[in-house]
Formats: structure tokens, C-alpha cells, sequence
């Protein structure tokens, strides 16, 4: 548990939030077609220092969201919409170049792929110290030896000579762990992970998920791990956000949300956890059909072609989203509170 | 259950310590054939063109009394003694005129592919790194050129200057090139600009210019360097051309094998050798920059390696 950072046992923070998104909304526009809205008022804060996770199936939106309030969308054809609130500004109004100060420095980003993340011709020691030049003003050879310290904190063995290696004489653990050192070189206070242990060997993923929790407990940052798998999240997050179709479908404690699931969705999920000991390349989608199935949120429920729990005003009315005992639920038919 | 082998290979790599791709790269160029050949017919070309002074036994201009009393309609002295391709129209010796020809083309080629490279390269890195107006700028205006046949865009610019000069040559060679390195580089500029670490780069606060250059140009280059060689092949003959044409250079007396082989022309039947030679040098010469450049290309494919 962190200790240096003030929150009470629920994990809530007391005090002001890092992050607070509010509506973010995120509308790709095609002349000619009609607007196709990935994220849709999406909502959530983060405490300083808190794990909190943003979960769903592939393309519910979760990338675009962490690339909406990193402003990483492209320029164009792209509308965003809402608010993303950290140390009294708002990230999506900032002008750029003020944005390309906090990047890397205020706030960072790891993503799925760690062999596609790095410049696959400049070796890794210079990309790590690269940001220590940039942002925290370091003289060469005082970046090279804080770099090699880095790429030793996050577990690279002889880490002198890896600085001169290239991404591609790594391994794709090795990378993970060197971009996570990157992340991290200047101490943000806010980290980002998108599917960061997707593209890895199973064996390796939960090394680097106890990488990055060890890290940012170090560091003090605040980490928004996204990923599509529960199970990530499971010994990972203190609040869950769990996203369906662009917009948060149900929000709790990780623990509440393990132990009673009320939203249709989230049991599904947790009914899909992969595990260790089941075979490799099984189908675990619990759920039937897909996002193509979805149904416009505007005027039903975008879950409700899928949703076993489906009733008839799902398909003609939008569930609001509501909060209660702080769990927050979108849903008009949700799975009973049992053993709460 | 590691093998010796496998060990040692292992060793191997992590001896390597530091090779980048590009290194990986031409270490597969050393075991293609291919490559090989045309790296030897370049090698050889550029040793010549160097050495030629010295490889050469007269000056260009140089004529030879002995030679020229042999000269008469209908008939050109040959091989003999002292002069091993034997005499030119003008009673010169043919040999040191084709060697020293050789340098006059890899100049002419390199200089004219160089100013290509440098003026496509910034305008595509322009083009490519911004987007927007300046691309559609810029995009409209390497159209219009690459709308043109290479080798009439050449000779219109060539026309342009009010006497023939090896600079109005180069200059008009190099203009060929400039639209086929921008629409290149352009290409894989933006083809880096939506890649994972340019966005990786950018969500580091990376400053723009230090991602454009340090993250996208590095890594947009290859199909560039690749294109380079195998336009020194076209300089070359379009250079060739130019003279052949008699856009080239004025100076009568420098050896050249394009204008070589257009005062050949009316001697074909008389010596075909005059002609025969200079056009089997450019032709050799372009043939190896060509083997060079595609071999180049495969080895810098990355679905190529392994
Ligand atoms: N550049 C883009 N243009 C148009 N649609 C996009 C773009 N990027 C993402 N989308 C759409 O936005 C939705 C959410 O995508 P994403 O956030 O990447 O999903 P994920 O949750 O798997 O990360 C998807 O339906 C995807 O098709
Ligand atoms: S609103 Fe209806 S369709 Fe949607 S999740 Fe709840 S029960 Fe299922
Ligand atoms: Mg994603």
C-alpha cells in the first residue's frame, strides 16, 4: 500500500483528483458519412497515486480515450468534446506546444506494442536519455548514467551494455520493461498503460504487471491501466471502470465489482477471465455476438442484441448512468445485489 | 536443452552487442550474388574513373601524327602497337579517351543524382512532416514534373540555358530526379508519422523538429537510398543522352561517351567500334548501379529478413 499519499480505505481519494475526465467525447467525422462515435461522455477521476483501470472488449473505445486526453488523436477528422482536468487546466484546451511540455514530464504513456513503440534505429540508452535531455535538462553523460540506472530499476540485467542495443536485440519482455523505464525517466505523476502486457508471453505478462505496480508505488504515480482482461485488473486496481460501446457501463471498487457484478456486461466478463492453466488460443468470449450488434446508446441500451438479462425498455430507452453507495451502474435490469 | 551451437550463437549475438538493422542488412547484401555483381562493375567503374590519369596513356585531346596519316574516308586505323583500341575519327587515341570519359560520367551522374537527392529529400521531409497545404502544395508541383518523361523534362531544362555546359547538364539531370525523391520520401514520412513510435516519440513531449528528425527521417530513408542508386543509372544515361543530343558539354575536345557515340553514328560501318565501346560502358555501368539498387532494396525490405 502506498503510504506517502493520502486516501481513505475505500480508495477514494480525499482531496482534489490528478486527472478528471468529464464527458470526453470522441467523434470520428468522415465527409459524407455520418459522425461515428467512439467514446460518449465518458467521465472517471483519478487520485494521485491510485491504480484505477478502464476495462473493455476491443474497440469499446479505451485507446481513443487515453489518446484523447494525451492529445494524440489525429488533427483532423476528429471531434473532441468534454473536459480532462490535471493541475487546474484543461489538457484538451492546452495549446500544443504547452501539451508537449507535460508530455513525458507531467504525464506518460506505455503502449501495447513494445517493439513497434521503440525507434527501431536509434539504440534504446538513447531514448531513454532523450527524455532526461528533454525535460529534465541533463547534461549526456549524466543522462546515460541515470538511463543505465533506469533500465536497471526496471530489471534489465548488465545494464552499461544495453544502452547501445537495438529495440530489435531485445526481447519483448526486455522492451516492455525499457518503456516503462522511459515512462517513468521524469517521474510523472500520471502514467497511462494501453494493454501494455497484451502483446507479451503469458509468462511474462504478470512480470511486467508487477513491474509496473512496483514502479509506480516507487514513483508515486497515478497509473489508468487499460486493458481488455479483467484478470489484469484483478490484482492490479482499487477502482474499475468498465466501458462498453464508448460510454461507462458500471464503475466500483475492484473488489465490490469482483465480488458482485451488476451490470449484464461485467458478469460476462468475469465469466471470460482467462486463466493460466487453460489452453492456449481457446475462445474464452463468454459473451455471444459482437460490438457489430450494438444499438444506437441515443435510444436503447448498445448492449441489449447480447445481453442475456435484456427486458423491453432496454431496446427503446437509454439507461442512465447511477451512482449509489459508489458504484455507479448503467443499466435498467441489472443483475441483483446478492451478496452485497 | 540448449545445443553447442545454439550457445555459441547466442554468444555471438550478445557479442554483437550494438548491430543495427542496417547492419543486419548488409551483411545479407555480402551472400547475394546479385549484389555482389554489381557492386564489382560499380567498384571497377569508380577505380577507373579515379585512376583514370594514370590507367589512361595520352591526354584526351592529344593527337597522333602516325595515326592521323592513316586516316582517310572510309577508313580509321586499328588496334596497333602503342595505341591498344587503335585511333578515333580524329586521330586520337580511342583508349584514353574511353577511360578517361569514365569520369565525366561518374561526376556528371553523381553531382546530378546528389542535387536530386538533396532537393527531393527536403521537399519530401516538408511534404511528409506537415501535411496539410504545404503537402498539397508541394505534391501538386512534383506531379506536374513526374508528368513529364524523364528524359524530355531534361532536355527541355537543358534547352533552357543559353549554352550547352557540363553545369546545364547536371543541373537538368538532377531536376529528373527531384520529384521521384520527394513523392518517395514523402511516402514514408507519412507512413512513419501515424507509426507506434512516432506517436510514442510524440507522447514523450519529444520536441516536433527532434521527431521529425531523429524518429521519422532515420526511418523514412531506406526505399531513398535505394531509389539513389538506381537513379545514378538514369543520370547516367540521360546525361548520355543529353550530350548524345547535343545538349552537352560545348568543349569539343573532352571525352564524353554519350557525345562519343554520337559522332560515332556516321562511322558505323567504317569502324563500329567507336561507337560500340562508349555505348557498352554506359549500358554496363547503368546495368550495375541497377543490380545495386534492387539488390539494396530487397536486403532493406524488412519482410526480407528471416
Ligand atoms: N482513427 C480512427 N478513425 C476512425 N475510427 C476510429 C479510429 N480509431 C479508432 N476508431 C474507432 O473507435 C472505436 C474505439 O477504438 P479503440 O479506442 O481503439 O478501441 P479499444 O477499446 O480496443 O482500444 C473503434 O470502433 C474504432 O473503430
Ligand atoms: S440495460 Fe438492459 S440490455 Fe442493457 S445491460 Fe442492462 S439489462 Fe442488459
Ligand atoms: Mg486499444
Amino acid at each position: 500500500m502506498t503510504t506517502s499519499l493520502q486516501k481513505t480505505p475505500g480508495g477514494a481519494s480525499t482531496g482534489e483528483p490528478l486527472l478528471s475526465v468529464r464527458d470526453l467525447t470522441v467523434a470520428f467525422t468522415r465527409r459524407g458519412e455520418p459522425d461515428s462515435v467512439a467514446v460518449d461522455g465518458v467521465s472517471f477521476d483519478v487520485a494521485p497515486g491510485q491504480i484505477v483501470g478502464l476495462v473493455g472488449e476491443s474497440g469499446c473505445g479505451k485507446s481513443v480515450t487515453s489518446m484523447a486526453i494525451t492529445r494524440l488523436l489525429p488533427a483532423r477528422g476528429v471531434r473532441v468534446t468534454g473536459s480532462a482536468m490535471m493541475d487546474g487546466v484543461d489538457l484538451l484546451t492546452l495549446p500544443e506546444a504547452e501539451m508537449r511540455e507535460r508530455r513525458g514530464r507531467d504525464l506518460s504513456m506505455v503502449f501495447q506494442d513494445p517493439l513497434s513503440s521503440l525507434n527501431p534505429v536509434i539504440p534504446v540508452g538513447l531514448q531513454v536519455t532523450e527524455v532526461l535531455t528533454r525535460h529534465r535538462g541533463m547534461k549526456k553523460e549524466a543522462a546515460r548514467a541515470e538511463a543505465a540506472d533506469l533500465l536497471d530499476r526496471v530489471g534489465i540485467p548488465d545494464p552499461r551494455r544495453r544502452l547501445d542495443s537495438y529495440p530489435h536485440q531485445l526481447s519483448g519482455g526486455m522492451r516492455q520493461r525499457a518503456l516503462i523505464a522511459i515512462a517513468l525517466a521524469c517521474r510523472p505523476r500520471l502514467l497511462i498503460a494501453d494493454e501494455p502486457t497484451t502483446a507479451l508471453d503469458v509468462t511474462i505478462q504478470a512480470q511486467i504487471l508487477e513491474l509496473l505496480k512496483d514502479m509506480v508505488r516507487d514513483t508515486g504515480a497515478a497509473l489508468v491501466m487499460i486493458t481488455h482482461d479483467l484478470g489484469v485488473v484483478a490484482g492490479l486496481c482499487e477502482t474499475v471502470n468498465v466501458l462498453y460501446g464508448g460510454r461507462i457501463v458500471e464503475r466500483a471498487q475492484r473488489h465490490r465489482l469482483f465480488a458482485t457484478p451488476r451490470h449484464p456486461y461485467t458478469n460476462g466478463l468475469l465469466g471470460s477471465i482467462p486463466r493460466l492453466d487453460s489452453p492456449a488460443g481457446e475462445d474464452l468470449v463468454a459473451i455471444p455476438g459482437s460490438v457489430a450488434d450494438n444499438l444506437p446508446w441515443a435510444s436503447a441500451c448498445a448492449f441489449a442484441p447480447r445481453c442475456p438479462r435484456a427486458v423491453g425498455v432496454c431496446r427503446t430507452t437509454t439507461p442512465e448512468a447511477e451512482t449509489s453507495g459508489g458504484r455507479l451502474l448503467r443499466c435498467h435490469n441489472p443483475v441483483p445485489a446478492t451478496a452485497e | 536443452m540448449t545445443t553447442l551451437l545454439q550457445r555459441k550463437r547466442k554468444r555471438v549475438d550478445d557479442l554483437a552487442g550494438g548491430r543495427s538493422l542496417t547492419q543486419e542488412a548488409l551483411r545479407r547484401l555480402r551472400r547475394d550474388p546479385v549484389a555482389l555483381t554489381g557492386a564489382a562493375i560499380v567498384g571497377l567503374f569508380v577505380l577507373v574513373a579515379v585512376f583514370a590519369p594514370l590507367i589512361a596513356p595520352y591526354e584526351a585531346t592529344q593527337s597522333f601524327p602516325q595515326l592521323q596519316q592513316d586516316l582517310r574516308p572510309g577508313s580509321i586505323p586499328g588496334p596497333q602497337e602503342g595505341f591498344l583500341l587503335g585511333s578515333d575519327q580524329l586521330g586520337r587515341d580511342f583508349f584514353s579517351r574511353l577511360v578517361l570519359a569514365s569520369q565525366q560520367t561518374l561526376l556528371v551522374g553523381v553531382l546530378a543524382t546528389l542535387i536530386g537527392l538533396v532537393v527531393g529529400m527536403v521537399i519530401g521531409t516538408l511534404a511528409g512532416a506537415f501535411g496539410g497545404w504545404v503537402d498539397t502544395l508541394l505534391m501538386r508541383v512534383t506531379d506536374v514534373l513526374l508528368a513529364i518523361p524523364s528524359l524530355l523534362l531534361a532536355i527541355s531544362v537543358a534547352a533552357l540555358f543559353a549554352s550547352p555546359s557540363q553545369t546545364s547538364v547536371i543541373i537538368a539531370v538532377s531536376i529528373v530526379g527531384v520529384p521521384i525523391f520527394a513523392r518517395l520520401l514523402r511516402g514514408s514520412m507519412l507512413a512513419q508519422r501515424d507509426s507506434d513510435h512516432v506517436v510514442a516519440a510524440t507522447a514523450l513531449g519529444v520536441r516536433r523538429p527532434a521527431v521529425v528528425l531523429r524518429h521519422m527521417l532515420p526511418n523514412a530513408i531506406g526505399p531513398v537510398v535505394v531509389q539513389a542508386t538506381l537513379t545514378l543509372a538514369t543520370s547516367i544515361l540521360d546525361a548520355a543522352a543529353l550530350s548524345f543530343l547535343g545538349l552537352g558539354d560545348a568543349d569539343p575536345g573532352r571525352a564524353e561517351w554519350g557525345l562519343m557515340l554520337a559522332q560515332a553514328q556516321a562511322l558505323l560501318e567504317v569502324r563500329p567500334a567507336l561507337a560500340l565501346y562508349p555505348a557498352a560502358a554506359i549500358i554496363v555501368i547503368a546495368l550495375g548501379f541497377t543490380l545495386l539498387g534492387e539488390s539494396l532494396r530487397e536486403a532493406l525490405d524488412p519482410k526480407g529478413s528471416r
